[in-house]
């Protein structure tokens, strides 16, 4: 036990006189990943109650989520908002990051506080406001509300994101390329796009999952066949324990993965360059 | 004026419109993004602001806000919020700090290992990680059942749908927005510093609290203020795990709205709810820079 008695820190305290640090520490992780982790087992117990370890094993709830016109429906909504949003929030924040990083006028820094307000003020006064203005407009339960409001807090995100990014790119090759005769639109698609895509890439995943997992807009606005899962699941959450929750947890945790991993790749590709 | 800066004149004059109109056309670039949040998210909100405002009748008077003093239920709320929100922020002190502490002086590989387990959570939709520790704390749940087969408790404590709970779930929600700025803090500290109060014959805990501490006191600073200024508006965790026994704001206004329809009531506990919430952002925005605490919790 060599290893003790060696000193951990510039400090000279040794690995044994710290060992309840690693103790605590150990014991934090394990409270911050288990709880996750331990829901995939359980989705796959065969009995009426959630179990670890499972007795038998079966798929009984991922049959009774495959099964049910209700869930089968909100899973629907969730990837189709999660893809509108996508394809909204992604352009319209990547335009304003760019307009406002290279416009050097002094409305770009007020603009840019307003909109990332979406993320300072709490939800819940979000999505009652929103959903005020809604029942006046008549867009409650619609696919295009619930697309809009989500839009509209994903777009910090992709704005924090791609600004960062452009706070690392160097303007002036857009400047030579135009300089060479490019448009300014000529030189930030075929110059500064490709060197900030990682950002954007990430951005894109990033506003999927603002609008997959968001639960209190959707609980709002959000309603009949056009519910998203994460509302049925929060509905379903306050009245009783349903094991499919855990089968349909187990699946939500296979999209954020497959999502990170991916956006993963893309950022380990992007710091090659 | 010499001759020159004459001629020079309408080129120059020419040269500044063109600057002119290309600042405007960039800026249009945003255009869109914020008409959306103008329409969706600021106009609402105004609205929302000025309904708070108005009586049931159509005038203007402050009668939700005093409803708001007189009724010692709204009292309640803020009492509540605020415990939550101090105990979860003193929670995720406790065990951020140390956790920060110890990744912070791992070697490379096994921080990064560390940093995915900090990070998993951080990427799990909240609803998910709020069914698992329903699933764990209940009655019949893992934590019961364990501990009693170990015999550490006799009967089934009830540590969900109360304040227990609450505090569980909000403290593994809000672990990673105090680890990740702490980090980051710790890692900028200079070695070398604590190596001189060695030096200079401080004992460990000496040179951790006089030197290391104080270095990494701007990182938990912003950490603590992130975690407190988002628990003040939390809502899913105590609706869920509080079994409706813990009232935090966001939840009395929500109730306001579903149970009772009273939107004036609802709207000036909003209005109170983004008040202090932009108070308190100020404050860190006095005590640090703003867009390091914001961008504190995206750092993957």
């Amino acid at each position: 036990m060599n290893w003790l008695r060696r000193p951990a820190s510039p400090t000279q305290i040794t690995h044994g006189q710290r060992l309840w640090l690693y103790a605590l520490a150990a014991l934090v992780l394990a409270f911050l990943v288990v709880p996750t982790l331990i829901v995939i087992p359980m989705s796959f117990s065969g009995s009426q109650y959630l179990e670890f370890p499972p007795r038998e094993w079966s798929l009984r709830w991922y049959r009774s989520y495959f099964a049910s016109p209700a869930w089968m429906q909100a899973t629907a909504t969730s990837f189709q908002a999660g893809a509108l949003t996508t394809l909204l929030a992604t352009p319209l924040g990547t335009m304003a990051a760019y307009g406002l990083f290279v416009s050097r006028s002094r409305w770009a820094h007020v603009i840019h506080v307003l909109m990332i307000t979406p993320i300072i003020v709490p939800v819940i006064l979000v999505a009652i406001a929103v959903f005020y203005v809604y029942v006046k407009v008549k867009l409650v339960n619609s696919l295009a509300g619930l697309v809009l409001a989500h839009s509209m807090l994903a777009l910090p995100l992709v704005m924090m994101m791609v600004t960062s990014a452009l706070k690392s790119f160097d303007m002036n090759q857009e400047m030579v390329a135009r300089s060479l005769g490019a448009s300014r639109t000529q030189a930030f698609f075929s110059v500064t796009l490709p060197q900030i895509r990682f950002a954007v890439i990430g951005s894109a995943l990033l506003s999927f999952l603002t609008s997959f997992d968001e639960v209190v807009l959707s609980m709002f606005v959000s309603g009949g066949s056009n519910s998203t899962l994460t509302r049925n699941m929060f509905l379903a959450l306050r009245d009783q324990i349903d094991p499919t929750i855990a089968a349909i947890s187990t699946l939500m945790i296979v999209v954020t993965t497959t999502l990170l991993v991916l956006s993963q790749c893309f950022g380990r590709a992007g710091g090659d360059d | 004026m010499g001759p020159e800066v004459v001629a020079l004149a309408p080129h120059a004059a020419g040269l500044r419109r063109d600057e002119q109109v290309e600042r405007w056309a960039l800026l249009g670039l945003s255009a869109p993004a914020l008409v959306l949040v103008l329409v969706t998210m600021i106009a609402p909100v105004a609205w929302l602001f000025g309904l708070s405002f108005l009586a049931d009748d159509g005038s203007w008077s402050l009668e939700h806000y005093r409803r708001m003093v007189e009724q010692p239920s709204y009292a309640r709320t803020f009492g509540v919020t605020f415990k939550v929100s101090l105990m979860t922020t003193a929670l995720c002190i406790l065990a951020g700090y140390p956790l920060a502490y110890v990744m912070s002086q791992l070697p490379r590989r096994v921080a990064t290992l560390c940093m995915l387990g900090v990070l998993l959570p951080f990427w799990t939709s909240l609803l998910v990680r709020t069914y698992a520790w329903l699933v764990l704390l209940q009655r019949q749940g893992l934590i019961n059942e364990w501990g009693m087969a170990l015999s550490w408790w006799d009967e089934p404590l009830a540590l969900v749908h109360n304040l227990t709970g609450t505090l569980i779930g909000m403290v593994h929600i809000m672990l990673p927005f105090l680890v990740l700025p702490v980090l980051g803090a710790m890692r900028a500290i200079d070695a070398d510093y604590l190596k001189a109060a060695a030096n200079l014959g401080a004992s460990p805990s000496r040179a951790f609290w006089s030197v290391f501490f104080p270095l990494s006191f701007p990182g938990l600073l912003a950490g603590t203020l992130i975690v407190f200024i988002l628990c003040l508006g939390f809502y899913v965790t105590p609706a869920v795990l509080g079994g409706g026994k813990v009232i935090m704001v966001s939840n009395h206004i929500a109730n306001d709205i579903e149970l009772f329809f009273n939107w004036g009531a609802a709207s000036a506990l909003g209005a109170v709810l983004l008040v202090l919430t932009l108070a308190f952002l100020l404050l860190a925005h006095r005590l640090l820079r703003l867009d390091k605490v914001l961008g504190g919790g995206h750092g993957l």
